[in-house]
């Protein structure tokens, strides 16, 4: 195998393997046939592609053969008839024409012309919306969201998914069989959708790219604090969603929030690893270029009324973003969006981070005021923040036994090697 | 003439566990069923199983939530259907969003086509 070649098929694989799946998938209308299509069109790429001929068009070339492949089954199918076509696409092509409005564009992106030579199928904008809308259905588990996302669009093996959410292979290739089975026999459509629910089902997609991201970005346990494949995905997924629909600021928000939270990801952890806080991170280390792309997304987004909750959150990591040391942040400017997004967002994680910010803005005695509602609320009571962020402020008022406590009660309720670590030094810097 | 909806509540598992003589049997008790009762039958159909279920409910600021799977609280029990046709998910979606129902939600479940 040339190495040149396997790199080129890999970096195709990465970047197109939504594109290619959900090319294939308008024709084969299922999407286990489709994900067969695509699989077939990489193989023959890694025999075909030459070193010094490679396609100057990855993504149109292997979106050609995938179809290709699929019209070879269609054909197949017409003599046996043994499958009826199974995803369910609108009777009128949904029109760009709401999408349009919505800031729907085909722009100059890597898909090249991706209605295969001959083929009787008019080119769509971009199959991967239809995908992405069809994977993040609400109608589907959110789990299975989110596993059908990375399978799907990303392209990750059943395996590496069940790795990332932490659970077997039979697992995960269960439920992505059953999330499978749902869209086919409840009809859930491959299609964008009807302007009347785009907005709710956009929201949808959203979070699902948002909590792949965060999922990556705080591993729930075990040593790796960065789980750093899944945020990428995310990024890419932001970045394909921001591409294909670049006037709606909810997305724009959402990338800006990756992006400005992703320029930190270096100074997250020091050289052995261990938890480092935004107080103590270094910042001529964060990601510049990832920083100036986000503060320019977030203040486009901004501009847009009503201001969304990825939006909020965005301006919120912009405002952490400019400031050029810990000291000089502006926790007024903070307050007063986390006071924006709790009316948006009545979330008690929200509430928490809100009353993090009061301790900052407002004095210790203020942020424990504005933390007292929020230990009553069984959401919380297993959230090793919220006993972390009351020790930090007991501590400031010098009250550290109770600071004492409520650092051990932390430390009970988090399977983070790396937060744990963290807590331990927390303990052992409190005086005697 | 008043008409009434008999839903068949049964067990998924016994039903994918049984022996194809038992399933053969059912079917054809259902057949004999349906015959003798032909004149008073409106409408009956076999369901797709829970797990193709879809659940929406308005909560109190007046949007919808859309949910994967069946009612799961006991309290709630089938209190009435409608039969709709509707080209794919959304579309049912979309007018099962519109059936009041005050005091529960309704739950969407694709109608098997008989083979």
């Amino acid at each position: 195998m040339d190495p040149v070649v396997a790199a080129a098929v890999a970096d195709a694989h990465r970047m197109h393997w939504g594109l290619v799946l959900a090319a294939a998938a308008r024709l084969t209308g299922d999407l286990d046939e489709a994900e067969e299509c695509a699989q077939d069109a990489y193989t023959a790429a890694l025999t075909q592609w030459a070193a010094d001929r490679l396609p100057t068009s990855p993504a149109g070339w292997l979106c050609t053969v995938a179809r290709r492949r699929a019209m070879d089954l269609l054909r197949r199918r017409d003599v046996h008839r043994a499958k009826l076509p199974l995803l369910v696409e609108a009777p009128l092509t949904p029109g760009p024409d709401h999408v349009l409005e919505h800031g729907y564009a085909d722009g100059p992106d890597e898909g090249g012309d991706l209605a295969g030579e001959g083929s009787p199928f008019v080119a769509v904008p971009d199959d991967r919306l239809r995908l992405i809308f069809t994977c993040c259905h609400p109608a589907l588990d959110v789990n299975a969201r989110v596993a059908l996302t990375l399978r799907l669009l990303c392209g990750l093996s059943t395996a590496d998914v069940a790795r990332a959410f932490l659970t077997s292979e039979p697992t995960m290739a269960a439920r992505l069989t059953r999330a499978k089975k749902k869209i086919e026999t409840a009809r859930i459509p491959y299609t964008v959708p009807a302007a009347e629910d785009l907005p709710a089902r956009l929201a949808a997609v959203l979070d699902v790219v948002h909590l792949l991201f965060t999922t990556g970005h705080t591993a729930p346990a075990g040593v790796g604090l960065v789980r750093r494949d899944l945020s990428e995905r995310a990024l890419d997924l932001a970045r394909m969603l921001h591409r294909l629909l670049p006037a709606d600021a909810g997305v724009a928000g959402l990338l800006a929030l990756i992006l400005l939270t992703d320029a930190r990801r270096h100074t997250r952890t020091d050289a052995d690893g261990r938890l480092v806080l935004l107080p103590e991170q270094n910042r001529a280390l964060w990601d510049r270029s990832e920083i100036a792309e986000g503060l320019t997304l977030a203040r486009q987004a901004l501009r847009v009324r009503p201001v969304s909750r990825y939006v909020l959150m965005a301006a919120i990591a912009a405002t952490h973003a400019s400031a050029p040391r810990w000291e000089a942040t502006d926790w007024a400017q903070i307050l007063a969006l986390y006071d924006h997004l709790v009316t948006l967002w009545p979330s008690p994680i929200v509430a928490l981070n809100r009353a993090v910010a009061v301790g900052h803005a407002l004095g210790p005695r203020a942020g424990l005021d504005a933390l007292e509602p929020l230990t009553r609320d069984p959401q919380l009571s297993g959230y090793h923040y919220l006993p972390a962020t009351r020790a930090e402020f007991l501590h400031r008022l010098n009250r550290d036994d109770e600071a004492r406590t409520a650092y051990t009660e932390a430390l009970h309720l988090t399977d983070n090697a790396t937060e744990q670590a963290f807590l331990r030094r927390r303990l052992a810097e409190l005086p005697p | 003439m008043p008409e009434y909806i008999m839903f068949i509540w049964d067990d998924e598992q016994a039903w994918e566990l049984a022996e194809p003589a038992t399933v053969e049997a059912t079917m054809r008790a259902h057949g004999e069923f349906i015959a003798e009762h032909a004149g008073v039958i409106r409408g009956g159909n076999r369901l797709h199983t829970s797990e193709s279920s879809t659940c929406v409910r308005a909560d109190p600021q007046g949007s919808v939530r859309i949910s994967d799977g069946a009612f799961a609280e006991t309290k709630e029990v089938i209190g009435g259907y409608y039969l709709v046709e509707a080209t794919d998910l959304d579309a049912a979606l979309r007018i099962a969003s519109r059936i009041p129902a005050p005091f529960g939600g309704v739950e969407i479940r694709p109608i098997r086509p008989t083979a």
